[in-house]
């Protein structure tokens, strides 16, 4: 910017610029100066961005879009909607604020959703989804994916009895698959590539809808998943269940195309009464009794849509509820506490670094150049230790059986059966990480401070001060800009630290980025942890904002 | 030319068949194992690793410590459409999980692992060990308690039962527990009049959390919790804690090879399995190579190998009667495995289908108790 103002500068001086016809300036080349100025500003800027172009893709490519992918993670909820497509839209006009189970359509729905789930060996994973808002949906998910055959085998079996072909996979391609499909994957040999995709065979949709719909699932998911033919493979038992609903309803009695026989016979049986039948709810109770208690439905219901705030609500202690967001029980609260915990103990943790890095700072950057290295020496050899180890001797140190404890009783000052208990608790991550962040603040501070001239400090003396107020209204103002660099490193530093608190916390000195990583690594719920952090970065982007708006940005300096 | 290619696929071929062909045919040369670091992925390399490589040429293994984290570098591996594991070392909890993801390859038992020396089909001589589809069992461990015997209170007998844990006025000290719910809240329940039989239908309950939660409330004050399984023997090693739980394996090495005053209650121990898990979406000759060197790995002679390392149980019914002496202290094994007689009076087993749905809420009541 400053370079564009030069360039206005001799713009200005260097040719004589004339009123236009309006009163506004005009440039040397007649183009009025607004323009030609903004022209070159523009140029100036295409230039900048060109030059920082490849680190900005680079940190674009690498960094945000990332975390903007995990972050978003904390909305995003399609498995539902993609796992069990015929149920949401089946659910839609049920009301989750009753207590009454939905009718036989959703349960009929979720029939042909879960069985192909099961084939395509999702259901275990919505199960685990929605295990995290209804404790049990990971075991009924996971027993109805192996017990939901049952229900089809119910008519299997009596098809089967009643015609052999009903079992058999060639029968069953005939009467669905369109004839030039079959002569094609008839002649398809393995050197062929892909097998030729399955078609039915024309009007047969209209008369066996479901079946239609139910084969072709079939079809295609054997020709593409399990690389095998359909005219090989008997079909899945939710066929016949389709099979059955299809004759039940409409009959096949205006149907006289190939198979149309048999169809018939198959329509003779279901009409005679001992045909045996199974409602499509009494095949889930038999599953499991969980899926005649609306809460499972409600759940399903709740988290239908594409995108939720549940995650959020989650993260905020409360739930999602037919009735709308609602706080969950006192005992189950937890992410307040510990944002609140967090935030409490990276203030603590900053001001402890400030207290003890500012004296540290001023004696380095007041000492002859030697001895002020060595000092530095020290102060980054432990900077430059692994972090485990940092927290692993502090273990050491502060142990009930540790070297402080050891050295008090030794000293008398403490009772060998009451030993100060000094970790697994806030104290200790206290300690701990104002030790490890402490390099972080002594630095920038030693950088500001070192460029302090020592002029000043003579000049106030010379003039009468005494040395608190040559300190406070001199020096310290100074080397704020110092304090404010590292305050701000060391806050955003501890507000996402875990290894520390992980190992010397305990109970009450953990962070939130514990339930974080609890939740990254061991319960899976990435929603959840997305959206925990989502709330962190925002509240360190609004203390950042805040601190800017108090402090100013502008007085904060790294170096010189 | 073309004779000649078709000659040298052919002896090739035959070459395989015999089982001679040391590169092994269309196998990839090169494995990656994750596994849990430390001793017992030492037994592992000692036990089937090294004589794998040395019966096969040429092929290479690179270890990878990342089992703590499988899940869900997995599920990262998974979505980025690249995986670089080729057979993953898991407690059996997380294979599960991981086969409900979709995560872990779903395999034939019978078809995939070696049958045992008299014929017995591989699903029978694991049996019940197999809990999921994936999952192929290797050692039974157990978390159980050890205590220092120097700290036992005077005119007192060692603590023997689980419940001895809860007495704070025999046995004063501190305790460690693993910070999380499993395990702790069964071991309360027991101390607190629930039938073993009856814990986890009182554990459904919200009344039961709250119930365990209340038994381990009147500990809470003198229990330090441990995430890590190095912690107990550590905090027992410094005299930190008078009693502790942590993996049977850990305990051993304190007690027989670091020769710590610890001594084992293994009273209401709970058994839990690890085994392997082979990822989803492997190449074709990598998945060749691993399967070969699981149907090895897993053998009834290999299994039992491992236990000369390292004081886990072998999964295979058929590897027990082979449970030889430690390799380098010369001592027998068998005492000191979970599963001996003596050892598994009274045990659990980890409940897989109970914590798979109860976890993540029984967790979130148990975090907040823990924080309060």
């Amino acid at each position: 910017m400053t370079d564009a103002t030069a360039g206005t500068d001799q713009t200005t001086t260097g040719s004589p610029a004339t009123t236009d016809a309006k009163g506004g300036m005009i440039a040397a080349d007649g183009t009025p100066l607004k323009k030609s100025l903004s022209r070159a500003l523009r140029r100036q800027k295409m230039r900048a961005l060109l030059l920082i172009a490849p680190l900005l893709l680079f940190v674009l490519v690498t960094f945000i879009a990332p975390i903007a992918d995990m972050l978003f993670r904390s909305v995003e909820n399609q498995i539902v909607r993609e796992t069990l497509p015929r149920t949401v839209a089946a659910l839609s006009d049920y009301d989750a604020g009753g207590d009454e189970l939905p009718g036989d359509a959703v349960f009929e729905a979720a029939y042909y959703d879960v069985f192909f789930a099961a084939e395509r060996k999702l259901h275990t994973r919505l199960g685990s989804r929605l295990n995290y808002e209804q404790t049990g949906a990971s075991s009924l998910f996971r027993k109805s994916g192996r017990g939901i055959d049952d229900i089809g085998e119910v008519y299997q079996d009596q098809f089967e009895d009643l015609d052999e072909r009903w079992d058999e996979a060639r029968p069953w391609a005939e009467l669905m698959g369109d004839p030039e499909w079959i002569a094609a994957q008839d002649a398809w040999s393995e050197d062929d590539g892909a097998m030729p995709p399955f078609e039915l065979r024309d009007g047969i949709r209209d008369v066996l809808p479901r079946t239609a719909m139910a084969y072709e699932t079939f079809a295609r998911f054997m020709q593409t998943e399990e690389e095998d033919s359909p005219l090989e493979e008997e079909p899945w038992t939710v066929v016949h269940t389709a099979l059955y609903q299809d004759i039940s309803e409409n009959g096949v009695a205006g149907y006289s195309g190939p198979g149309a026989d048999r169809l018939q016979a198959v329509e003779a049986l279901i009409a005679s009464p001992d045909f045996e039948t199974i409602r499509f709810q009494d095949g889930f109770e038999e599953i499991d009794e969980d899926w005649v208690d609306p809460e499972i439905w409600k759940t399903i219901k709740t988290y239908s849509p594409p995108y939720t705030s549940g995650y959020f609500l989650n993260a905020v202690d409360a739930q999602k509820t037919a009735d709308g967001p609602a706080l969950r029980d006192e005992d189950e609260r937890i992410y307040g506490l510990l944002f609140k915990r967090t935030l409490f103990m990276s203030m603590v943790i900053t001001i402890s670094c400030i207290l003890l890095a500012y004296p540290i700072a001023y004696l380095l950057s007041n000492l002859p150049m030697r001895t002020a290295n060595l000092l530095m020496i020290l102060v980054l050899l432990p900077f430059w230790t692994s972090l485990l180890v940092r927290t692993s001797a502090w273990k050491v140190m502060l142990q009930q059986q540790g070297v402080i404890n050891d050295v008090l009783v030794w000293l008398g000052l403490v009772g060998d059966a009451d030993r100060l208990v000094m970790i697994n608790n806030q104290f200790g991550t206290i300690v701990a990480m104002t030790h490890i962040l402490l390099p972080f603040m002594i630095l920038p501070m030693y950088s500001v401070m070192s460029t302090i001239p020592p002029s000043y400090v003579r000049a106030a003396k010379s003039l009468g001060a005494t040395n608190w107020t040559t300190f406070w209204r001199v020096y310290f103002p100074q080397s704020v800009p110092g304090i404010g660099a590292g305050s701000i490193l060391v806050f955003i530093l501890a507000i996402g630290y875990y290894i520390t608190p992980e190992i010397v916390g305990g109970t009450t000195g953990t962070f939130i980025s514990n339930r974080i990583a609890y939740h990254i690594s061991s319960s899976l719920n990435w929603g959840l942890a997305a959206a925990l952090g989502a709330i962190l970065l925002a509240a360190v982007l609004i203390l950042y904002w805040a601190y800017d708006r108090i402090v100013g940005i502008d007085n904060v300096k790294l170096g010189g | 030319m073309k004779l000649t290619k078709t000659l040298m696929a052919t002896s090739a071929l035959t070459v395989a068949a015999a089982g001679a062909f040391a590169a092994g045919h269309g196998m990839s040369d090169s494995m990656t194992l994750v596994s849990w670091g430390g001793a017992y992925q030492n037994s592992q390399q000692k036990a089937y690793v090294e004589p794998y490589l040395a019966m096969n040429d040429g092929v290479s293994a690179t270890w990878d410590e990342s089992s703590a984290e499988a899940v869900a570098k997995l599920r990262a591996m998974n979505e980025a459409g690249n995986i670089t594991w080729d057979l993953v070392d898991v407690v059996a909890a997380d294979a599960i999980r991981l086969c409900d993801e979709g995560l872990a390859m779903e395999i034939d038992h019978d078809e995939v692992l070696a049958a045992a020396p008299d014929g017995t089909d591989a699903s029978d001589d694991f049996g019940d060990l197999i809990v999921s589809d994936c999952f192929i069992p290797q050692i039974v461990y157990s978390t159980t308690f050890g205590y220092r015997t120097d700290m036992v209170p005077e005119g007192v007998d060692a603590p023997s039962e689980i419940c001895d844990v809860f007495d704070l006025e025999t046995y004063p000290g501190k305790r460690a527990l693993e910070k999380r719910p499993i395990n702790n809240m069964e071991w309360a329940l027991l101390c607190d009049g629930v039938a073993k039989e009856d814990v986890y239908d009182v554990l459904e309950t919200e009344e039961g959390q709250d119930q365990a939660l209340a038994k381990l409330g009147t500990i809470k004050d003198e229990v330090i919790w441990w995430s890590a399984g190095a912690d107990t023997p550590q905090l027992l090693a410094d005299g930190e804690i008078f009693m502790g739980s942590t993996y049977n394996g850990r305990l051993f090495s304190v007690i027989e090879e670091q020769d710590q005053p610890v001594a084992m209650m293994w009273d209401a121990q709970v058994f839990d399995l690890d085994g392997w898990i082979i990822p989803e979406g492997l190449s074709e000759d990598r998945l060749a190579r691993t399967l070969d060197f699981v149907k090895f790995a897993t053998d009834t002679q290999r299994l039992a190998d491992q236990s000369k390392y390292i004081s886990y149980g072998p999964a295979r019914a058929s590897s027990a009667p082979l449970v030889g002496t430690h390799a380098d202290l010369g001592i027998e094994m068998a005492p000191h495995m979970p599963t001996d007689p003596n050892n598994a009076a009274n045990t659990f087993l980890y409940n897989y289908e109970f914590w798979a749905d109860y976890r993540d809420d029984i967790d979130a009541k148990f975090q907040a108790w823990l924080a309060q």
